[in-house]
């Protein structure tokens, strides 16, 4: 199973891009608002013919403006979660899982809702519902009609930040049983950088960067277009304990690091974000600083852009960090590849929002 | 009181409901989705019937469905009698004038419905036609509810047009409105008492229904 998308269109949205999600991948549009991410993602689903266009899901062909072949929206077999949700407030959050069943199956729709994680709230109408809850509501309906491909267009910008983050974390943890593309639209590389494994960067209506997330996080285009800021690198960990002092000791590549209260059991496999502007460097192991978690690596190669910064690849024991420093601390530093250094992560840069299960199978 | 008047006005506006119910809908709900070049001119049309007198309408409803205008003329070869001055001719002329009252509430109503609503019942496999019985005509019936009551209650009050196209011939096309004139006309000022009374009662119960309706759709909405 595969969604294929080529869409070109001149105006009034300007549009340019072309990309391949395979089954059970999670391929996140990202750019800025106003980029047209939204806009690819409506031409999927049918609400929007652009000039010059052809989409095919598991090599059936859904849209060719050639040869005029265009499947009405209710007969392409999709999953779309909405911006706002939009499920239909006349109906119970039950309802609304089986108004998208060929066959109304109320026990499979409560199944799916259990799966969401909404528990005892079936019968509840989406006004009576949180923005959390909703989504749920909005995510078991979209899975309901079994679909050959699953749209989430900014699906965690409408909850607050405590809820995105738990979210995510289920989103995540939902992956195994999803064996479909899934296309995530999102203005928030961090968000990507967590649940997707590949990225398509859209500015302008024009894909600028394309490929696996570490590829695409490290390409110079991509981070142009998103912003320095958005530069991270994904490190693997397993929990290890939950100290009583509320933060959680968790086995790295390189030594144990230590993260505020993470809630799940010893063992889990975690991917931890770490942005490039929130690692410090230092030749020595410092002594007496606050910040706990140290890592040593040895120093890959430093790219200098046109800012004042420069980037320092560092490798932790197989795994590339990133670190923003600038180019006066580089000079004085005098960083050269195969150095060692200790890099410095605070602690709270590496907190909730940027830790994320790992995916089943995932070795790394 | 004249029960016959009141029976035809009842049946009158009855039939215009049955007729305009499905015009609503699907007028209704194309205005208020579809963008078509010419959507203002359908618009202005509809709303036509609000603005112009009476008389003016029933006079053009009068020529159009005479007896030598082409509509007139085919009534005449298909039922053997002629289309004004008949209940037929003045349900005719009742679906025509009413347009506006029944049209406008509609679109209203199915206005309320948000798009993304709609696309995510397209999203859920609903044909256009399952997705208007499950989706917007559930969310946008107060609309079409207070589109029927307006159109009723307007009906029963029509003076002008109906004397017009139909003239006032008792059990035929004489309504309520116009024996309550007839009344008057014969210094008979009890009679048209009783039977403003019961027109106004009518009146004030269609008023309340429609009130109740749309706050209805401001909470099923919220």
């Amino acid at each position: 199973m595969a969604l294929e998308v080529r869409l070109r269109a001149r105006g009034p949205i300007p549009l340019d891009v072309a990309f391949r999600a395979e089954a059970g991948e999670v391929l996140a549009l990202v750019g800025p608002s106003g980029a047209g991410k939204t806009t690819v993602l409506r031409s999927i689903a049918g609400f929007w013919h652009p000039e010059a266009a052809w989409i095919a899901v598991n090599g059936t062909t859904w849209l060719d403006t050639e040869a005029r072949v265009n499947r009405p929206a209710h007969r392409r077999r999709l999953g779309v979660v909405f911006q706002a949700y939009a499920l239909f407030p006349h109906m119970s959050a039950v309802h609304n899982v089986m108004a998208a069943m060929e066959c109304a199956d109320a026990a499979e729709a409560r199944r799916l809702l259990h799966l969401v994680n909404l528990h005892g709230l079936e019968t509840r109408r989406p006004a009576q519902l949180s923005g959390g809850q909703q989504q749920r509501v909005a995510l078991a309906r979209a899975l309901a009609r079994r679909p050959q491909a699953l749209l989430l267009d900014e699906p965690f910008s409408a909850v607050d930040r405590a809820t995105r983050e738990r979210l995510q974390e289920e989103v995540s943890a939902l992956r195994a049983h999803l064996d479909m593309p899934v296309v995530l639209v999102t203005h928030d590389m961090a968000e990507a950088q967590l649940l997707a494994d590949r990225m398509v960067v859209i500015v302008a209506g024009h894909m600028v960067a394309e490929g696996p997330t570490a590829a695409v996080m490290a390409d110079p285009a991509a981070l142009r277009a998103m912003g320095i800021r958005e530069l991270a690198a994904m490190l693997p960990a397993t929990i290890a304990e939950q100290d009583a002092d509320g933060l959680t000791r968790l086995d790295g590549p390189a030594g144990p690091l230590f993260l505020p209260g993470l809630s799940d059991p010893p063992g889990t496999r975690v991917r931890m974000r770490i942005p490039a502007q929130d690692v410090i460097l230092s030749r020595q192991r410092p002594e007496g600083l606050s910040a706990q978690n140290i890592v040593p690596g040895r120093v890959l190669r430093s790219v200098s852009g046109t800012g004042p910064g420069v980037l320092v690849h560092i490798d932790v024991a197989g795994h590339e960090i990133v670190a923003r420093i600038t180019r006066r601390a580089a000079l004085q530093m005098d960083l050269r590849p195969g150095d060692l250094v200790h890099a410095i992560l605070k602690s709270m840069s590496v907190a909730r929002g940027q830790v994320i299960r790992a995916p089943d199978g995932d070795d790394d | 009181m004249d029960w016959t008047a009141l029976w035809l006005s009842l049946r009158l506006a009855g039939w215009t409901v049955v007729f305009l119910l499905p015009v609503a809908v699907i007028a209704g709900r194309a205005l208020a989705y579809r963008r078509f070049p010419a959507k203002g001119l359908v618009e202005a049309l509809v709303m036509l019937p609000l603005v112009l007198p009476p008389t003016v309408f029933g006079f053009y409803l009068l020529v159009a469905f005479g007896g030598n205008s082409p509509v007139g003329d085919l009534w005449q070869r298909l039922f053997g009698h002629q289309l004004v001055f008949s209940f037929e001719g003045l349900v005719m002329a009742s679906v025509i004038f009413n347009l506006p009252f029944a049209i406008q509430p509609a679109q209203r109503g199915f206005e309320a419905v948000p798009v993304e609503v709609r696309e995510a019942a397209a999203t859920c496999g609903m044909s256009p036609a399952r997705s208007l019985w499950r989706v917007e005509l559930p969310l946008a019936w107060p609309g079409v509810m207070t589109a029927m009551v307006l159109t009723f209650a307007h009906t029963l009050g029509e003076f002008g047009i109906v004397l017009m196209v139909g003239g006032s011939i008792p059990g035929e096309t004489r309504t309520i409105a116009i024996a309550i004139y007839d009344r008057v006309q014969a210094f008979d000022m009890q009679g048209a008492a009783t039977m403003s009374a019961v027109l106004v009662g009518i009146s004030l119960v269609t008023i309340a229904l429609t009130y109740w309706l749309s706050a209805r759709v401001g909470r099923r909405l919220s």
